[in-house]
């Protein structure tokens, strides 16, 4: 995905504030990952390779961490970000479904963020609310017992509601280059 | 230096707490459950309702963020302590009750039993959690004190007796920790239930200036929330007994390996060490002996292997969480290459009660092979989910009907499967093997770290055996060829079968590869990867059966084997209720005024099903999907 204005300044800051502030060991290494996460909400290719860098461990190296592990993602989230819970609970009456749903509307796949950056989706393995199953996270609401049609319903919520307020701005935006 | 007795520090520590707890006591408590199944319930939210109608009103009484109770089932929950009354637990929670119970019961006196799930102390007018049947099987030991007390604060933990193990222990020598632990024959409660006396025999004497002690709160399994649920209630109790597990071994620094995607439990832990540290708890002379021992958090990141012990320790050191071949086992080379004891958020929070209370009453609870509790998360289709623990030797059948209270819905039950993706599914005819460390195995389920999924008739045992290896698959690190590819192959048969693809040799195949994955792997994730296949190949085979050879899923639950029909006879002409539920628009009117699907833009997401008013009841699922004959005649 490609970087917004002024986003790869904002990474060379964040990831050398974090490297200062960290012992630059190879055990340091997963909690330097995970704070560098933690401010910019991936692991863009051009943190990994200031922190390989930095920490002198190898760039194969770092990218194997940031893949090993299910925490790191390396697409930036969307501005909405959307997890479907497929626990064991969830999975079993049809989080699967609730997720295909999810694809369908969005017209993206688990794992992705639409080109616009507004909605991420992803899948994750329990949220820890089994009896409100299937589950899903909305930012950071708990959503229970979601169908399709509920599907329909949280999408058009997002569309209608938050974003009102960055079509505004989007429309700003265009007006001001069209001038 | 003069020696200030640790018994005498934690006495007037301990005197400190209860005078202050009993002053607390003294006023209305509103005790609120919010740990992280209370929370995504909406327990935050009630407790800003129960504060701000207690503002409103202008009365005196404290609202606690507490812990998890274990009866998630009736999230959100509170509990309400008046003076005059016995502490009763409300379930079920939403605004409209907590004003009802703010204005009936803190304001007036009506407790408003009809909301009450069940008081918290005998009393003479309503039932405790004891006198239901599930209380007739529930043993709480390490639970205890999970949603009584305020996870926050160290001095709620203190007054019920916390931290006595360690001045006990503190008072006499390590070996005493040592050799009552190992008389306890406490077993791992990770899964595997090595004996933990003898791994910490074995790391003390494992020589080395420097040693370590490791938590694994790396609970990986969904559907299992065990650990996070005792580290967001109890947190104290699992540093006690990790302390006192240092002070029998020697160790001066500790980690708690916790999962990131717990923030809650990360949380509550940091300020448990935070608070323990300033009360000389921890740190450098504990309660003032010569001991020190401090602890720290390592977040993990979310791989199930690292459940795995060497891999846990390879991710520690910032490495990729893969497991090595043992030995050497890490009591002997482990964390920087020191002697590590690692064991299980479970596993910890045994030891205070057991140098308390002595091996011997330890003894006495569960069985003689596996002595003490076990821990599960009830979950899947069984009417009381949640928290729940009880007596080794509890049978499953005691377990799901009467704990559980059974299956909802009046549905057949099918299966339950324990232990997570690594362990198996046992049917009906298993249900009176007890739960202990080896009847489990011999059943070829495992205990695991405590896992329970019920399932019913409406669960397809192929496709639940396919989401537990696909979920293995994916976890698998990729070091071992077999549990690499072997899964992957396993992984193919099943989408194969599920879609009613295979022939006679299908399921003889991937047997003898599930046999192999087993055989062939290093680590455990690999060697119980095969298990729910083997087991619901041992159990059920008739439904791996139907789905090739008939093109038929029992269960009506795989997707390519069915499809959704509207009944003619059935379907009111005047609804249009289905039409309106379909997500891709399938659903459509006919000339004469009858519903129908249209097969090819069908998603099969059951959402008409469950739209279709019951008095209509009009959508079924047809297995193998084959529309009717005098359907497709009226078609014509």
């Amino acid at each position: 995905m490609q970087l917004k204005e002024g986003e790869k300044e904002q990474i060379l800051s964040c990831v050398k504030d974090v490297l200062n502030k960290s012992s630059k060991k190879r055990e340091d290494l997963i909690p330097i990952l995970q704070k560098v996460q933690a401010k910019l909400g991936y692991l863009p290719a051009l943190a990994m390779e200031i922190i390989s860098e930095g920490t002198g461990v190898s760039g194969a190296d770092v990218y194997g961490l940031a893949t090993f592990y299910n925490q790191f993602r390396l697409i930036p989230p969307g501005d909405h970000q959307i997890k479907v819970c497929l626990g064991t609970a969830c999975y079993m009456v049809g989080g699967d479904i609730t997720l295909e749903s999810f694809e369908r509307r969005m017209e993206i796949k688990e794992g992705e963020t639409t080109s616009d950056r507004r909605y991420s989706l992803e899948r994750v393995a329990c949220v820890g609310c089994c009896t409100m199953a299937p589950v899903v996270v909305v930012d950071d609401e708990v959503e229970g017992k979601v169908t399709p049609t509920r599907v329909d319903g949280i999408m058009l919520a997002l569309k209608n509601g938050n974003d009102q307020t960055k079509d505004k701005q989007d429309q700003e935006q265009e007006d001001g280059e069209q001038q | 230096m003069s020696d200030p007795n640790p018994q005498e520090l934690y006495s007037k520590m301990l005197d400190e707490a209860k005078a202050e707890v009993v002053s607390k006591e003294g006023k209305t408590r509103v005790l609120v459950g919010t740990a992280t199944c209370g929370v995504s319930a909406g327990a935050l939210k009630i407790k800003e309702d129960f504060e701000r109608e207690i503002q409103e009103k202008g009365l005196d009484a404290d609202v606690v963020e507490v812990g998890c109770i274990g009866h998630c089932y009736a999230e959100p929950m509170a509990v309400i302590a008046k003076p005059g009354f016995a502490p009763v637990c409300y379930g079920y929670l939403d605004d409209g009750l907590v004003h009802r119970l703010v204005e009936d019961f803190l304001d007036g006196d009506d407790p408003s039993y009809e909301y009450a799930l069940a008081a918290l102390e005998r009393n003479d007018v309503f039932p405790t959690f004891e006198d239901f049947p599930r209380g007739a099987y529930e043993e709480k030991l390490i639970l205890e004190n999970c949603g009584y007390i305020n996870a926050s604060d160290i001095k709620s933990y203190i007054a019920r007796d916390g931290y006595s193990a360690l001045a006990k222990a503190l008072t006499g020598k390590p070996e005493q920790v040592l050799d009552e632990v190992k008389a306890a024959n406490l077993r791992g409660r990770g899964g595997a239930g090595f004996p933990a006396g003898i791994k910490w025999e074995a790391c003390l004497n494992g020589g080395a200036d420097e040693k370590y002690v490791i938590c694994n709160a790396d609970e990986g399994d969904p559907g299992a929330f065990m650990d996070r649920s005792i580290l967001e209630s109890d947190p104290h109790l699992v540093l006690e007994g990790m302390v006192l597990c240092a002070y029998a071994i020697g160790a001066q620094k500790g980690y708690l390996y916790i999962r990131a995607e717990y923030p809650r439990a990360v949380w509550h832990v940091q300020e448990a060490i935070d608070q323990a540290r300033d009360r000389g708890l921890l740190g450098s002379s504990i309660l003032g002996s010569e001991f020190d021992f401090d602890l720290e958090i390592f977040q993990g990141s979310g791989a199930f292997v690292c459940g795995e012990a060497t891999a846990l320790v390879n991710s520690m050191e910032g490495k990729m969480g893969m497991p090595e071949s043992r030995p050497p086992r890490l009591a002997s080379q482990g964390f920087r290459g020191k002697p590590t004891i690692l064991n299980n958020v479970k596993t910890f929070a045994y030891v205070p009660f057991i140098i308390n209370r002595g091996a011997d009453w330890f003894k006495e609870i569960g069985t003689d092979d596996s002595p003490g509790t076990a821990v599960f998360s009830l979950v899947g289709k069984v009417t009381n989910t949640g928290l729940v623990e009880v007596p080794m030797g509890t049978t499953l059948r005691q377990l799901i009907y009467e704990v559980g209270d059974g299956l909802p819905n009046k549905k057949e039950f099918k299966a339950v499967q324990i232990g997570g993706p690594s362990g198996g599914c046992l049917p009906e005819s298993a249900l009176d093997v007890p739960i202990d460390f080896d009847s489990l195995h011999d059943a070829g389920a495992i205990m695991g770290s405590g896992g329970l999924v019920v399932m019913d008739e409406d669960d397809c045992m192929v496709a639940v055996a396919r989401y537990f290896l696909e979920f293995t698959q994916h976890e698998s690190c990729g070091k071992c060829t077999f549990c690499r590819l072997g899964t992957k192959h396993m992984l193919d048969i099943l989408n194969d079968i599920t879609r009613g693809e295979g022939d006679a040799e299908t399921l003889g195949l991937l047997k003898e590869l599930a046999e192999d994955v087993r055989d062939g792997s290093l680590c455990n994730l690999g060697k119980t990867a095969p298990n729910p296949v083997l087991t619901t190949l041992e159990y059920f085979y008739d439904e791996y059966r139907a789905h090739i050879e008939e093109g038929r899923c029992p269960a009506l639950v795989c997707r390519d084997l069915i499809l959704y029909y509207i009944e003619p006879p059935k379907c009111s002409k005047l609804c249009n209720v289905c039409v309106g539920s379909c997500p891709t628009e399938a659903i459509f009117t006919r000339e004469d005024g009858l519903k129908e699907i249209d097969q090819e833009k069908c998603v099969k997401c059951a959402n008409c099903l469950k739209a279709c008013p019951p008095e209509y009841n009009a959508i079924i699922k047809l297995s193998p999907p084959l529309l009717p004959p005098e359907k497709e005649k009226k078609a014509k």
